[in-house]
């Protein structure tokens, strides 16, 4: 609009700072657009500069095409169940002597609390240590090789241990062909993913090598059609669930699809009894399936040049590290965050560990916390009302490049979850994507205590940004 | 200690909203310890754990609601009510429809693509990114933040200038558009006259002084003070002359800035020559008579002449004008109440160009003339130092206001200084501004009366008359209306200027003595 289209056109002002401008332009009767406006970048003129850079309209048509290649793979991707196995002899790159572990890389020393509890509780599982104490040396003898989860191909909930007799699941992007792995659900609270490692834990992990795993290899053994994830998420939000911390309906679905080939394996009935009541002991038996689901689409968006959408949230109770479609395998972190929420009794906040796991795959996907709206029975994870929830779920809209029509929420009129959380938007705008998650006791050896909401730290985007306009060029 | 323990029978309540309740219930007043929750083996495993031990929580179901309650004897009453109440949820009413805001201008643009102008108040350091960003979607900006770099708004005013678009400022106080004024400006009459401004209060100055003389304005846009920098060379000057002549609703046009660069003042001037309207031109300062071109006049005697020489350009019949001449009488009434040795002016001001006018009418008389704006370095006070001979501070100068709001919002530094400047026996007038309108602060004048009576009784107390000199800057439209404010002045004993120029004149005329 030119200046003159100005003079003879009604003012329709945008205020962008001071209120009380606005004010005198209502008095005046003129309706400014109101702006709730942070800086962006989180104020780093550096960060500024590097934002401007990527608005320089030439590349930014270049990434926003790359972006949507990124997000046509993220909305493309089918993943399938396709069966389960122990990590030793599906994990890529596994050893005996190798633990996983959730998050950016970490060497053992720095490790938090849960994290230690639950590597130390994994050697001991694996035999390599007699107990806790032994474990303790052996993890930082240096003979153990530690690895992040995503390096692997793999994702790991809260400490993510994950060693070679663990079993996995194996799931197949079958449009673009990768494959993902996550190991099994040992439900809720003392633990060791959340960094329990007494005898209860071992006790239990010895159950699931044993029993559980193979149960579960020999049922999709049976059923060589594999299980459309994709298609059963999509449920899933339907019934309640955001697939992250509210998994009632995706575990009776899936329970219900595997149900028929454990009946018809060759096990025990008592042996097929304990699978159901150990599935039915909690409702979190799906939540590392929709994990590995959202990694295995995630991973065909990775390393699309130019691409500004993050491919990888994950955390290790030190750091928290995302990884960014055009930067490929580069980690860009920043300390990892309180997590604010309703704990069980007898626990304060003093009690909690800091944000933990590669579980935010879910919101790098769209669900979890994203999804939040889909989930009215989780919402004192908020703040307590839906309306609260409904706006998360709103809101997470301005950072993402897309919607998932595949996967969408029926209380937003069935609208696909926000997709492709785009980096230059989160800076541009100051706001940082919502996390759904549990949280651990800070001491090892003790458990989840509660679950609440958190978000990324600013300095990983900051610096994601940075490298982003090192890498694209005009 | 007392421990209430209670099981509700297939009472369902989500975990997540029974951790969150707990969470509630442990802040009751008189509560040490609250647990709630389901009867799962888990949860019962976590009461165990903390000690509680009991044969009604070992019986009940995971269908159960499980409640314990410690609290010391006298609350426990209280406590379990108050537990209770969180646990029967109301449901919450609606709140009202929240007022729409956006993160970002692409996304206010994308939902509000009428928007056509943008007010930037945010930290100079982010405000030029955003300008870039309106300007790139095609709608012009206001920038009233300033330490915008030169770099920056150099660039945006080419850019604006490719895309037929305009810069105000950055550090632009006041424009009014349309008939609506942004940011600091006053209710003037809509008319005729089209104002370009790179002074701030200088145009307001000029807006109410058309307004008071009948005349209207047809659209005030203001610069910013650098935009007649050498950097800049006069971008949005030379733009709004050339939109404003474009203009069918504007028949004149007024310019007012302090004095440009020369070769800036020579590419003005020629533009506004090219303009196929008359244009009235004042360099505040600036001894140049002659634009050069035959449609513009440079008007040197200040704002009043200037507003003067436009509304009768603009057609309106110059003897039905209320000039308010300089008032001979009162000069030698108040001449007569000071002592000999009440030689000098205290000038306190909000507006820059204000202080401005009045310093060059000082000037125009005595060479002793001190300012924090004063282009000799010889005759320049910092906003620390203690005021020497004539002195003219214009308050709203960064000098002052670094890290505090504008004197048109907060007067406080000024009403010190004001109690101040009366302790000087020297001194025989304290001159001061009073801006109103929209972005000002909503009663100027009654907030400054008691240090004004203050300054008054000090000079009695020793014997001396001092002269308090007021000018209200402002409209009868305005809120509060100029009426009022001057009424309230009168009632303090302050002498009324009826213009900044008038201001500028009466001050030093006051103090004026025998050979002057």
């Amino acid at each position: 609009m030119s200046v003159n289209d100005l003079f003879s056109t009604a003012l329709k002002p945008v205020n962008l700072g001071l209120d009380m401008f606005a004010e005198d332009l209502k008095a005046q009767g003129v309706e400014p657009v109101l702006m709730d406006w942070t800086p962006p970048g989180g104020g780093d003129p550096e960060v500024i500069a590097a934002l401007s850079r990527l608005e320089d309209p030439a590349v930014a048509e270049k990434i926003d095409a790359a972006n949507q290649v990124a997000l046509e793979r993220i909305l493309g991707s089918q993943p399938f169940l396709e069966g389960f196995g122990q990590a030793i002899d599906t994990v890529p790159g596994m050893t005996r002597k190798t633990i996983l572990h959730a998050g950016p890389p970490i060497e053992f020393t720095r490790m938090s609390g849960p994290m230690k509890g639950a590597v130390t509780g994994a050697l001991v599982f694996e035999g390599l240590a007699e107990d806790v104490d032994e474990a303790f040396e052996l993890a930082a003898s240096g003979e153990i090789t530690f690895s992040p989860c995503h390096e692997h191909q793999s994702v790991g909930s809260m400490a993510g241990a994950t060693s070679a007799s663990m079993w996995v699941h194996r799931v197949t992007n079958r449009t673009y062909g990768n494959t993902a792995y996550t190991n099994l659900s040992e439900q809720l609270s003392k633990i060791l993913r959340f960094g329990a490692n007494d005898q209860s834990v071992i006790d239990r992990l010895n159950w699931m090598r044993d029993v559980f795993g193979p149960v579960l290899a020999g049922a999709m053994e049976l059923n060589t059609d594999g299980i459309d994830l994709r298609l059963m998420l999509s449920q899933a939000l339907h019934m309640g669930d955001e697939a992250h911390n509210r998994n009632v309906a995706g575990t009776t679905l899936l329970i219900q699809a595997l149900a028929p080939y454990i009946l018809e394996s060759d096990f025990t009935t008592k042996e097929k009894r304990e699978v159901f009541d150990f599935v039915a002991s909690s409702d979190y038996f799906s939540g590392p399936t929709w994990m590995v689901a959202a990694k295995a689409s995630m991973d065909a968006a990775n390393g699309i040049e130019n691409s500004t959408v993050v491919t990888t949230m994950a955390r290790n109770g030190v750091d928290f590290g995302i990884r960014v479609s055009g930067t490929g395998g580069q980690w860009f972190t920043g300390p990892a965050q309180e997590v604010v929420g309703p704990m069980f009794a007898g626990y304060t906040p003093a009690d909690s560990g800091l944000d933990m796991g590669d579980s935010a795959i879910t919101e790098t996907f769209g669900i979890g916390g994203f999804a939040m709206a889909a989930a009215p029975a989780i919402v004192a994870l908020v703040g307590g009302t839906v309306d609260e929830a409904m706006g998360y779920s709103r809101t997470m809209n301005a950072i993402t490049t897309g919607n998932n029509p595949n996967v969408t929420i029926p209380a937003l009129d069935f609208m696909g979850v926000p997709s492709g959380i785009d980096v230059r938007k989160v800076m541009e705008t100051g706001i940082l994507p919502l996390i759904n998650t549990a949280i651990a006791h800070k001491d090892p050896g003790i458990g989840m205590i509660g679950a609440g909401i958190t978000h990324p730290p600013v300095e990983a985007f900051q610096k994601a940004l940075r490298a982003l306009a090192d890498t694209v060029k005009p | 200690m007392t421990r209430h323990i209670e099981i509700r029978k297939n009472t369902y309540l989500d975990s997540v909203s029974l951790m969150s309740m707990s969470t509630r219930a442990n802040a009751v007043e008189g509560v040490t310890q609250a647990l709630l929750g389901m009867a799962t083996p888990m949860n019962k495993e976590v009461l165990a754990n903390v000690g509680v031990q009991d044969a009604a929580v070992d019986e009940a179901k995971p269908s159960d609601l499980m409640i314990v309650i410690d609290a010391s004897e006298d609350t426990i009453g209280a406590a379990i009510a108050a537990v209770d109440d969180i646990l029967t949820r109301k449901d919450k009413k609606a709140g009202e429809a929240d007022e729409v805001r956006y993160r970002t201008l692409d996304g206010a643009f994308a939902e509000v693509p009428d928007a056509n102008l943008v007010l930037i108040s945010v930290n100079g350091a982010f405000a030029a990114r955003e300008a870039r960003k309106a300007l790139n979607a095609g709608k012009s900006v206001m920038i009233f933040s300033d330490n915008v770099s030169v770099e920056d708004e150099l660039s945006l005013k080419n850019l604006a200038h490719e895309k037929g678009l305009i810069v105000m400022g950055p550090d632009c106080g006041t424009a009014i558009i349309g008939g609506t004024g942004l940011a600091f400006a006053n209710a003037v009459r809509r008319g005729s006259i089209g104002v370009v401004g790179a002074s701030g209060t200088g145009s307001q100055e000029v807006s109410v002084r058309v307004h008071d003389f009948g005349g209207g304005i047809s659209q005030l846009i203001g610069t910013g003070g650098r935009d007649l920098s050498t950097d800049i060379g006069g971008i949005s000057m030379i733009d709004g002359i050339t939109a404003l002549d474009a203009d069918p609703e504007t028949k004149v046009i007024v310019l007012i800035s302090k004095p440009p660069a020369e070769e800036v003042a020579e590419k003005v001037l020629a533009v506004a020559g090219a303009a196929s309207k008359p244009v009235f031109v004042t360099f505040l300062g600036s001894d140049r008579t002659e634009s050069g071109y035959e449609n513009v006049t440079m008007v040197t005697e200040g704002t009043k002449p200037l507003a003067i020489a436009a509304v009768v350009a603009s057609g309106i019949d110059e003897s039905t004008l209320d000039k308010h001449p300089l008032n001979i009488p009162l000069i030698e009434e108040v001449r007569a109440k000071l002592a000999p040795e009440q030689k000098y002016v205290r000038g306190l001001f909000c507006g820059g160009t204000l202080c401005d006018e009045s310093m060059f009418a000082a000037l125009g008389k005595y060479d002793n003339v001190y300012s924090n704006i004063q282009k000799d370095p010889a005759y320049r006070i910092g906003a620390t130092d203690a005021s020497r001979e004539h002195t003219f501070l214009d308050m709203g100068d960064d000098d002052f206001t670094n890290g505090r709001p504008h004197p048109m919002i907060d007067p406080s530094l000024r009403l010190q200084r004001i109690v101040a400047e009366a302790d000087d026996p020297e001194v025989g007038v304290i001159a001061m501004d009073f801006v109103l309108g929209f972005g000002s602060h909503e009663d100027p004048v009654g907030v400054t009366i008691p240090a004004i009576t203050e300054a008054k009784e000090k000079a009695a107390a020793r014997g001396q008359h001092l002269e308090i000199l007021g000018y209200v800057l402002g409209t009868d439209l305005d809120t509060p209306a100029i009426a009022d404010q001057v009424a309230k002045l009168e009632a303090a004993g302050v002498t009324i200027a009826s213009s900044s120029t008038n201001l500028g004149l009466l001050a030093r005329e006051f103090v004026a003595k025998g050979d002057n």
